[in-house]
């Protein structure tokens, strides 16, 4: 028992490792990340971090970047949910093999796909657009979203949908008062995936965007410039990165612990 | 009656012809073509295909992509189901330990990759800094080992939680009773493992090696920002080989590679799939 705590506690420190390390990095002057190694910031500053929010850019990637995640999840969320259902619920013809061929689009290599997307939404006029960005990444995201939620849904016994419409309950009113509910656990994992996996996805949000929509992960490459790497600067733009990640991780906290234990096993 | 599952999933496949039909048709599309800035296309038939499988360059990538993937395999899944039997079932370590899982997660790409440059920085570096002690010169710009392994550690770091984070749910499903039967049955706890805990890991253990097969697959802004592939070509992967061709705008040849790539992914995803759907089928009834 006590050796078994121990490993985890260790890996716990090891991955925390670089995120300290960064934490580190990012309250540093440039002089002294480039002079010597030092464990904890001799002359600790802020300048890095205060300079990310007076700068307009910084300021105005980072809510393009929240903005298209959150849209991709709704997205993600509203295509995925029925879908699953179909798939818990119902063996219909072809099931099985549209299961997979979903499963198959989370293969395609998005570096591949930046030329056909770029033309694509140029001549659907969104270019550069929220829209643009959040689509792309429903590439990725919805056949992750419906095996996940299919797995949630297969847990919860066919007799509740059977007993509701017994007792004369619409489709749409069983969904919403006694469906919802009881899955509910399952649509926060599944955002809590959507969101990290469009979050952190960099070559699809690099390609759509120009000035208008560009995210965070795009204007951080942008930092390793001419003039020699600001490292401290990068490193406290990529804490910052983490901020709303931990925020929603906080949130779904609760899920992750019971919500993931209904998953189909 | 029995197809109106097809009616529920007309939203997911709607955005998804946007998002995956039309550009996978464009790509194969260009795939058959010969194409130049500023002239037509031309129709060459499967000319680029043949181009591509006897340039050694994706052959050496794709070398490199696979063995690659299996390291990832082999060391990511082990480790995340310990991690996951590691963990407390319930109470607040349990809650703790997940948090702090699901943080490196959501860390993006290129901050894991700014994140390895800034330790392995040739003269400033921690990790280089580590290994002069033991004066061992540790340089990704000029070792191609090194480089290379500093991206699958850095893989192994940024992926190892999902696989635990799934098994960690896995076997919060498992009831109580099969460990207590395992216990009056006398059970050491590698047979309880192999016996009760395998077995019931098995669906979960199938989407986290699917996901990490596939993902691996993708890997490209890591090494682009380490290294920008190199030294040579050591950390080419498939991925940011094809891309380099798209973007110097041979979209033929990027084209039939990535056509190449996805067929070889899906296939080797569906022997997983059928393998791992198959085995321990008998023993989990």
């Amino acid at each position: 028992m006590r050796k078994r705590h121990l490993f985890l506690i260790l890996y716990l420190i090891v991955l925390f490792f670089p995120i300290y390390w960064m934490i580190n990095t990012s309250l540093k002057t440039d002089n002294e990340i480039l002079k010597e190694l030092t464990f904890i910031p001799k002359d600790l500053t802020f300048k890095n971090y205060v300079e990310i929010f007076t700068s307009s850019l910084w300021r105005n990637s980072f809510l393009n970047s929240i903005f298209y995640v959150c849209l991709n999840v709704i997205i993600s969320l509203i295509a995925a949910v029925p879908a699953a259902y179909a798939f818990s619920r119902w063996k219909f013809r072809g099931s099985h093999h549209l299961f997979f061929w979903l499963l198959t689009n989370r293969m395609a290599p998005a570096a591949v796909f930046m030329v056909p997307f770029t033309e694509l939404y140029y001549t659907l006029h969104i270019y550069d657009t929220h829209l643009a960005v959040a689509l792309a990444h429903c590439l990725f995201n919805i056949p992750l979203a419906i095996w996940i939620l299919e797995g949630f849904m297969s847990g919860i016994p066919r007799e509740i949908d059977e007993t509701a419409f017994i007792d004369g309950y619409s489709f749409a009113r069983f969904f919403n008062k006694v469906f919802f509910p009881l899955i509910a656990p399952g649509i926060g994992v599944a955002a809590f995936f959507c969101f990290t996996f469009s979050w952190i996805e960099l070559i699809l949000a690099k390609a759509l965007t120009v000035t208008h929509a560009k995210p965070v992960v795009v204007t951080l490459t942008v930092g390793i410039g001419a003039e020699g790497v600001r490292w401290g600067l990068l490193a406290a733009a990529g804490v910052l990165t983490m901020v709303p990640g931990a925020i929603v991780v906080y949130f779904v906290r609760n899920y992750m612990a019971k919500g993931f234990a209904l998953g189909r096993v | 009656m029995k197809n109106r599952g097809w009616l529920f999933l007309i939203p997911a496949i709607a955005i998804l012809a946007i998002s995956a039909f039309i550009p996978l048709m464009t790509v194969i599309n260009y795939s058959l073509h010969y194409i130049f800035a500023g002239s037509d296309p031309t129709f060459v038939g499967f000319e680029n295909y043949i181009e591509v499988l006897r340039d050694p360059a994706f052959l050496k990538a794709l070398g490199r992509q696979l063995i690659f993937s299996t390291m990832i395999l082999v060391v990511e899944i082990p480790l995340g189901i310990a991690i996951a039997l590691a963990m407390p079932k319930r109470g607040i370590g349990a809650t703790i330990s997940l948090v702090l899982l699901g943080i490196p997660l959501l860390i993006p790409f290129n901050v894991v990759g700014i994140i390895a440059r800034v330790l392995t920085h040739s003269s400033v570096g921690l990790i280089p800094g580590f290994f002069a002690l033991f004066n061992y010169n540790f340089n990704v710009a000029l070792d191609p080992l090194d480089a290379y392994m500093t991206i699958f550690i850095l893989d192994v770091w940024h992926w190892t939680p999902l696989v635990a984070l799934l098994c960690y749910a896995g076997r919060q499903a498992i009831p109580d009773a099969f460990y207590q039967a395992a216990q009056i049955d006398g059970a050491s706890a590698w047979k309880t493992f192999r016996y009760v805990t395998l077995p019931k890991l098995r669906s979960v253990l199938i989407i986290g090696f699917l996901l990490r097969f596939m993902d691996s697959f993708k890997i490209y802004a890591e090494p682009l920002l380490l290294t920008g592939g190199g030294p040579g070509d050591a950390t080419t992967f498939l991925s940011l080989h094809v891309a380099r061709k798209a973007e110097s705008y041979q979209l033929g040849y990027a084209g039939a590679s990535s056509a190449i790539y996805l067929f070889i992914v899906i296939v080797f995803s569906y022997i997983f799939f059928q393998l791992m759907t198959n085995i321990g089928k008998g023993e989990n009834q």
